[in-house]
């Protein structure tokens, strides 16, 4: 590859291959352990402790410091597994895909979270658990086709296959993200507007916001970590007649 | 603010509580099942290289 340097080349080379990337993620599940559960900590503290009742919800805003980092990754995830999906599709890069389609499950994960706690917060102050309203429908979507990725991954016995197919699935899919992120402009339903994303006066206290970026900081720490166990079981069972995973199990290092 | 206070959350307990304890849930299952299949799969491939090596 011309115009770009050789070291740069040599590190993805590296990071891209199968046993280097297994011991890295070893070696870096401790940090990001510890570094998820101090922003976990601090980010529950200011938003359940230190941060004032809402004015006009009492204490039952306090649900927005999980939904909403949660929604949010939701999103970012999918958009991540599209592209890691497509970078598979276009380069044939075994990690690439590992990564696709160990993001599903955690992305699975988040937007059912997003959905309960929704529906937790929706049934007090809009007297009802569920409506079909544009924001709300987009998501449940969104959980479908997540659902649809891992599924298909699932169905597919040969793993180079399934995992084109899977990105495929995951770049149509796309096109359902910026119509839940503006679902809630385009159609005037019952769920509320975006607080903190109009970036120019974000509707929301300081009090209130610091928490509630450490929640999603958090969360996208958990994301790595959940992540990436998945991506450690998947790129084993795959490589299982490689010559690397064979000797590792010889050594007995069952870990 | 008293422990009793907190936990009351307003009146709202309930739905508050619940959602916490959802996403306590789920994120910790996403970690656990991964890890949990990594183990299965390692005495497994232990086992089936240990036969191998005896035939």
């Amino acid at each position: 590859m011309f115009l770009i340097p050789d070291p740069i080349v040599r590190f993805f080379h590296r990071m891209a291959s199968p046993p280097h990337f297994y011991a890295l993620t070893e070696r870096l599940m401790p940090w990001l352990v510890v570094i998820f559960l101090l922003l976990l900590a601090a980010g529950l503290y200011g938003g359940l402790y230190l941060a004032p009742p809402d004015y006009q919800q009492g204490d039952s805003y306090r649900i927005i410091y999980i939904h909403v980092p949660s929604a949010w990754m939701s999103l970012f995830i999918y958009v991540v597994m599209a592209v890691a999906g497509g970078i598979g599709l276009v380069w044939r890069i075994k990690l690439a895909e590992i990564v696709a389609v160990s993001s599903a499950p955690v992305g699975a994960g988040f937007t059912f979270i997003a959905l309960v706690t929704g529906s937790l917060w929706g049934k007090p102050m809009w007297g009802t658990w569920w409506v079909w309203d544009a924001r709300l429908t987009s998501e449940l979507i969104l959980l479908f086709l997540y659902l649809g990725v891992i599924g298909l991954y699932g169905a597919i016995d040969d793993k180079r296959t399934a995992s084109k197919a899977v990105a495929i699935l995951a770049l149509v899919g796309v096109v359902n993200i910026p119509i839940i992120h503006y679902s809630v402009e385009w159609w005037n339903t019952l769920h509320q507007g975006p607080t903190v994303t109009k970036m120019d006066k974000p509707s929301i206290h300081v009090s209130m916001l610091i928490p509630l970026l450490l929640m999603a900081l958090a969360f996208k720490f958990y994301y790595l970590i959940a992540m990436l166990q998945r991506a450690r079981i998947e790129l084993l069972s795959r490589e299982r007649n490689a010559y690397w995973v064979k000797s590792m199990i010889s050594l007995g290092a069952e870990r | 603010m008293n422990w009793q206070e907190f936990f009351a959350m307003g009146g709202y307990a309930f739905y508050v509580w619940t959602s916490y304890a959802v996403t306590f849930i789920v994120l910790l299952a996403n970690v656990i099942i991964p890890i949990v299949r990594r183990k299965q799969f390692l005495r497994q491939q232990a086992l089936k290289q240990k036969r191998q090596g005896t035939l």
